[in-house]
């Protein structure tokens, strides 16, 4: 569907040529927070800072303000649960989409992410 | 001005490219083109062009190496023959998706298996639907001549697609003929510089080259590339024209030699075309309307303009130097009798000749039109396909 | 068809036969000739039998096949003949040069032709007193030259320099080597 729709947006005449990417970064508008089974949840309390996890994460989605981890930017994340594998202090915890999205249901509309990112409700609607 | 010399065909290519002076060169050797790399080679070391020179281990990565190059925003070029282009298929298709003017001499040699190093155009014809431009060369001079033009036919704003440009293997790459070289100033004159829209070293407007492209664009992509195809034609006559200028030397999209009021036209490519001209000649004295058209632009194919001057011969002959293996003929048959299909119909045969460089003769290819001759009167074609000098 | 001067040449592999029909080529060229010179390409073996050809014109050349039937026939090793048939296609009047020690006269015998010129030439004597290796085909350039009449002796000679200085410009002993066997060969070559 989503194919068709943007067809008929520009055609084959509109788009550069080669299949070349003019925007400088464009991949970030390419959300795949939805691809999510488990969802990384970061205990700020247990948290060192030692960047490890922001090392790791293939995604760059550890957000990171003054040397400090301040979340994780779940709009991106895919949930392969490196940082959680990697994390010295164990502060990353790796939970089920589905739980979650039940509890954040119960607790009321709203409140699915502590970070207040974009959760994995979307996952397998696109 | 130009000065006339006695060269082999990968001599003028080794010149041509010299004269180019391409910024990157990333190539590997194989018989026949080997020389047009070492000759090259031996320019790099003197100094007598800026060109890095890459060495790599395969063509496969000759052909990838070349790809980086041109991406990056050089003007970059390779050679290869046979084997060698067939090891580089797969990344064909990458120069020619990606849309990079990259500029190669093939030295045609036919394809293994039986092992050999001679020439037919097995090699090229495979390539022929990669997106690739392709241009034929009966000779030295026309192979010098092509190579030149290529690259401002390559780097044309609307076509923007790589080029392979053709000679056949020891017959033209390895044989000495007189040929006429252009003045280096000339050549660098012509050509200019490169000057791409998008290229992967800009800083300033960074693009990407080579993301996944999937159903959702795709499609789109190769529209374009079939596109693009329909302005080489126009940007190939025009380069041409002004060609002329520089040289002396006309060119077309193909060679009609005394075809307008011939009742029996052949069909063919590279160098047995100069083969095939003696025997027009000879049978004209003789009074047989005979006529040849030689295709030069073979990739895209010139069908409009071919199909108006075939059109109203009594019986056409293609020659192909190349085996489609489909129990339907050669490449080139399957082309021209497809443009063909609508026009006023003469009668069309082909004849697979020339296969892992065996001599074709003027004997041969008189007995040819003689063939054709007998079709005309009879209107019976008793074998659409022939392979010519084959031991029965 | 424009008169093309069509030459073959029969030798063996490293006796220099495609290097003589390129020679003879580009002095052609240098006397506002059309030409071509190649080899039939074979297996590059030391020894093996190997042909050369030559086409020479006031016209551009443009058949692109094998010289099937030589006006003239240049053999640069006697042991050849009698294994290949160098007289293959050749026309009654041909023209054979022969690199021997034979007369004229013995070694038509031994190609047992009617017609036509034979000449003769130790080229590999020539060879080894100015070169001091067994290479016929500078001297055998000279019998040609003498034989057809080509080009004016002088004017061969000095394109050959010109060409053997440029490959041998740190060995002047070889250019003046080849250019001696050009010379000896031409005055003594043989005819009936």
């Amino acid at each position: 569907m989503s194919a068709n729709a943007k067809a008929k947006e520009k055609g084959w005449k509109d788009v550069p040529i080669g299949g070349l990417i003019l925007e400088a970064g464009s991949s970030e508008k390419y959300e795949t927070g939805d691809w999510r089974t488990y969802r990384p949840v970061w205990d700020q309390d247990k948290c060192k800072h030692c960047m490890i996890c922001w090392i790791y994460c293939p995604d760059s989605c550890i957000l990171v303000r003054e040397g400090k981890m301040i979340g994780i930017d779940y709009e991106h994340c895919k949930g392969c649960g490196i940082c959680a594998h990697e994390c010295p202090a164990k502060c990353i915890d790796m939970r089920l989409e589905t739980e979650l999205q039940a509890e954040g249901a119960a607790a009321g509309a709203g409140a699915g992410s502590a970070s207040g990112a974009t959760s994995g409700g979307e996952a397998g609607g696109k | 001005m130009s000065k006339r010399v006695a060269i082999t065909g990968n001599e003028a290519v080794a010149q041509a490219m010299r004269q180019i002076n391409p910024d990157v060169v990333a190539a590997y050797p194989i018989t026949p083109q080997t020389e047009i790399v070492q000759i090259f080679s031996s320019f790099v070391a003197d100094g007598d062009v800026d060109t890095e020179f890459v060495t790599v281990e395969s063509e496969h990565s000759a052909m990838s190496a070349t790809i980086g190059a041109s991406a990056a925003g050089a003007r970059a070029m390779t050679a290869t023959s046979s084997q060698g282009l067939a090891l580089m298929w797969e990344v064909l298709y990458v120069a020619a998706g990606l849309r990079l003017p990259i500029v190669a001499p093939v030295v045609n040699r036919a394809l293994s298996a039986p092992i050999n190093i001679h020439c037919d155009h097995s090699d090229t014809m495979g390539a022929r639907d990669s997106g690739w431009v392709q241009l034929y060369s009966e000779n030295a001079q026309e192979a010098y001549d092509n190579l030149i033009q290529a690259v401002r036919i390559a780097e044309h704003a609307d076509v923007q697609l790589p080029i392979m440009v053709t000679m056949d293997g020891f017959i033209v790459s390895h044989g000495m003929e007189n040929a006429e070289l252009l003045d280096d100033e000339v050549v660098r004159g012509f050509i200019g510089q490169r000057t791409p829209k998008h290229w992967l070293l800009d800083v300033d407007s960074p693009a990407t080259f080579g993301a996944l492209d999937f159903a959702d664009w795709y499609f789109e992509h190769r529209r374009q590339l079939a596109d693009a195809q329909t302005y080489v034609k126009g940007v190939v006559l025009e380069v041409a024209k002004e060609f002329a200028k520089i040289s002396g030397r006309d060119y077309d999209l193909f060679e009609a030699y005394r075809l307008d009021d011939a009742d029996f036209a052949v069909v063919v490519l590279n160098s047995a075309a100069g083969t095939a001209k003696a025997v027009v000649d000879d049978l004209r004295k003789q009074g047989v309307k005979a006529g040849l058209l030689k295709i030069r632009l073979f990739r895209p194919f010139p069908h409009e303009e071919m199909v108006a001057a075939l059109a109203g011969k009594k019986a056409i002959a293609v020659l192909d130097r190349a085996d489609g293996l489909s129990t339907m003929g050669g490449p080139v048959f399957v082309d021209v009798r497809s443009a063909m299909y609508d026009a006023p119909g003469p009668k069309m045969v082909n004849y697979i000749y020339g296969l892992g460089g065996r001599d074709v003769d003027t004997e041969q290819i008189a007995g040819v039109y003689w063939d054709l001759a007998r079709i005309a009167e009879t209107g019976k074609i008793t074998s659409p396909v022939t392979y010519l000098g084959v031991r029965e | 068809m424009a008169q093309v001067l069509e030459i073959r040449w029969h030798g063996r592999g490293g006796q220099g036969a495609k290097t003589a029909a390129i020679l003879l080529g580009e002095a052609a060229a240098s006397a506002g000739k059309h030409f071509q010179a190649f080899p039939e390409y074979g297996p590059e073996r030391m020894g093996a039998p190997v042909l050369a050809f030559n086409r020479i014109s006031d016209e551009p050349v443009r058949v692109h096949c094998h010289v099937a039937s030589p006006g003239i026939v240049v053999v640069l090793d006697p042991t050849l003949i009698g294994k290949n048939d160098v007289t293959a296609g050749v026309p009654e009047d041909g023209v054979y040069i022969v690199n021997t020690n034979l007369s004229p006269a013995e070694m038509r015998a031994r190609l047992k032709v009617k017609g036509g010129k034979v000449f003769t030439v130790d080229a590999t004597q020539i060879s080894m007193d100015t070169i001091g290796r067994a290479i016929p085909n500078t001297p055998m350039m000279g019998a040609l030259i003498k034989a057809t009449g080509l080009m004016a002796l002088g004017e061969f000679i000095a394109d050959t320099r010109h060409k053997l200085e440029m490959k041998f410009r740190s060995k002047p002993e070889v250019i003046e080597g080849n250019i001696k066997a050009i010379e000896r060969a031409y005055q003594e070559v043989q005819s009936e």
